[in-house]
């Protein structure tokens, strides 16, 4: 079986986020692989050890995401692929748009997403590459089978559980719950460092900025206020509800 | 000259430091009060290779230098002072006697299940009249068929009770002094061995420290370890390995309490604002950070010269002593920048005070390091 992963590295939860001349501060900061892309890549590993075959994990990003692909290939992936070409950074349209194309240079039964990223948290890359791909999907998904020729997934649907089949090839998004990833070895990170890393241009995989710019663009990025203290309101249960509406309106500025 | 990290060590160190915060740290006072050796967390250490980093790959190990071992124990000391004596001891008394000195028989009968965690290792040679005189050890083996009898008694043996493998020292004859001394693998289910008192400490709670006991102790001829007469030799070829694991240790526990203080004074207020923006407090932290800077650099040359190879005897004792003492000046302007708080067991500095003393005092005391580092300056005088 063969499985592709796609991953991003993201910020360590624990790091404080700094702005500085309107964007996130990376100096210092700890990078991580996005905790749901790590379930992704545990559940591959997983499938691996079960059923035989091969797990590529594939990123889109700055050179530093070496790193991440280097802990999952430490983890038990045997193949790296990263596109860290500037001309290919955009947003999630851009980023499925090239992850797409990676993906067709290799063969795959099933693509394993997580169901989003921490940094960003848009949830739509995933989803696009299988729509691109012309695959089905399986999204937020808690417990994965792989049987007979087919899929069989538990998703997290609002608090229910949901039980979907499908047949490869089909990607599938993982949730937390999904599994608990294992640490990396030290043999393994010491046989990571032999294992194949590619790297794609924009040439290479038939892209070029013109053709995978964004569509959306940031206008603007800021922290949240920080927390003050919370407001009790008193009186009868009305008088409750009319400030509070009035609140709403006038003070915070959400209706 | 080059003050780098291989990518390798940092990947290995980022590895070991990611378990030490988030499987070592929320159980490292629990350890230390219930005073339970953490058997499961050792075993999970040995499953992810860190109880055999500097063995070669074909005998089950990391393969890797002696760099990453020594940050790998500095970063399990810096949540676990404990822990990592049961890294340290294992790999340096433990595995690497028999990596130097056992023969190919020796090595396939234990390396591979002492790398790989399934089986843990102790060294015995301190006695009640012989510790920084080692060649005092009064323990006999005496020769006996196709093998050898020992009897005697050994004290303060980490991991003792907990190993499953000891390197014990014993003399074939106490008129020879040191040239009679001799290294033997003894088995935990040898039934000449036996377990004396668990000792209570003052710090490194958790580790299993215990007397020894051999009566008639029989071994085969194949459990020696080197030849009649070596085991001082052998003995001697551990010192510079061991003391640099325990500066490692020593360092890690400073940097730890450190960091933990740092973190406190920019809570901690008082006069309406953070302490950390005392002046008095800010001297502390600086003169503190730096000679924990100074240890790193001498911890890491000295690692670095014995990874390739080279002679580093004063070094590694000065990379011991001064780590050391300085994790004990860190630790305990810890407990001070803490205030009461300190010295309160909710708050854990108080355990790194009590775990850094040890560090002045074991693996050679301090007075014994500064003697080995005085004799390499005068001797280079002359």
């Amino acid at each position: 079986m063969n499985i592709i992963v796609c991953m991003k590295q993201t910020f360590d939860t624990e790091e404080r986020i700094v702005l500085e001349n309107g964007k996130i501060k990376e100096d210092g900061v700890k990078f991580v692989i996005n905790p749901y892309d790590e379930y992704a890549v545990e559940e591959a590993i997983r499938l691996k050890e079960q059923h035989g075959g091969q797990v590529t994990v594939i990123t889109l990003g700055p050179t530093r995401a070496e790193e991440a692909l280097r802990t999952a290939l430490a983890m038990g992936a045997d193949e790296g692929v990263i596109i860290d070409d500037p001309a290919l950074f955009g947003d999630e349209y851009t980023a499925s748009r090239v992850l797409a194309k990676a993906i067709e240079k290799h063969p795959y039964d099933i693509i394993l997403c997580g169901n989003q990223a921490v940094d960003d948290g848009s949830g739509q890359v995933a989803v696009r590459v299988a729509e691109l791909l012309g695959i089905p999907h399986i999204g937020t998904v808690t417990k994965l089978e792989v049987a007979d020729g087919k899929v069989t997934a538990h998703r997290d649907a609002e608090g229910d559980v949901e039980i979907v089949e499908g047949r490869p090839p089909i990607l599938v998004t993982a949730q937390q719950g999904l599994n608990e990833p294992r640490y990396p070895s030290l043999i393994g990170i010491r046989k990571a460092n032999k294992k194949p890393l590619t790297r794609y241009t924009a040439a290479e995989l038939g892209l070029d900025a013109g053709t995978a710019s964004a569509k959306s663009e940031i206008l603007e990025t800021f922290l949240p206020k920080p927390k003050a203290g919370g407001r009790i309101l008193q009186g009868d249960l009305a008088a409750q509800v009319k400030e509070l509406v009035q609140a709403l309106r006038t003070e915070e500025k959400v209706l | 000259m080059d003050f780098l990290l291989t990518d390798e060590q940092r990947e290995i160190r980022d590895a070991v430091r990611r378990f030490a915060e988030e499987v070592i740290r929320p159980r490292a006072a629990q350890i230390d009060e219930q005073d339970a050796f953490p058997r499961d967390i050792v075993q999970k250490m040995g499953e992810l290779g860190f109880l055999g980093i500097p063995v070669p790959e074909r005998w089950g190990g990391v393969g890797a230098d002696f760099v990453s071992y020594v940050l790998a124990i500095e970063e399990v000391a810096k949540v676990s002072a404990t822990v990592a004596v049961i890294l340290a001891v294992h790999t340096s008394l433990g595995l690497l006697p028999l990596v130097l000195h056992g023969t190919d028989e020796q090595k396939e009968a234990y390396l591979r299940d002492l790398a790989s965690g399934r089986r843990l290792g102790a060294f015995a040679l301190t006695e009640p009249q012989a510790g920084s005189d080692a060649a005092a050890l009064r323990t006999r083996a005496v020769r006996d068929g196709g093998g050898y009898r020992i009897n005697g008694r050994k004290v303060f043996i980490t991991n003792g009770g907990e190993a499953d493998l000891y390197l014990v020292f014993a003399t074939l004859d106490p008129e020879a002094g040191r040239r009679g001394i001799t290294a033997f693998l003894v088995e935990s289910a040898n039934p000449g061995l036996i377990i004396g008192k668990k000792e209570r400490k003052m710090g490194l709670n958790g580790s299993s420290t215990t007397e020894l006991m051999f009566e008639d102790c029989f071994v085969p001829e194949k459990a020696r370890l080197g030849e009649e007469g070596g085991g001082f030799r052998i003995a001697m070829s551990l010192l510079d390995g061991g003391r640099i694991g325990i500066a490692a240790q020593s360092l890690g526990i400073a940097e730890g309490a450190l960091e933990l203080t740092l973190a406190y004074v920019k809570e901690r207020r008082q006069f309406g604002r953070e302490i950390g923006r005392f002046q008095g407090v800010q001297f502390i932290l600086a003169d503190r950070a730096a000679e924990v800077e100074a240890a790193r650099l001498l911890v890491y040359r000295a690692a670095a010269l014995r990874a390739k190879g080279m002679p580093c005897k004063k070094e590694a004792a000065m990379a011991k002593l001064y780590a050391s003492d300085t994790a004990m000046r860190v630790t305990s302007d810890a407990v001070q920048l803490h205030g009461g708080y300190g010295y309160i067991k909710e708050y854990a500095v108080e355990r790194y005070m009590r775990d850094a003393k040890v560090t002045q005092i074991y693996e050679g005391t301090n007075q014994i390091q500064r003697l080995v580092v005085a004799k390499h300056l005068l001797r280079s005088t002359q």
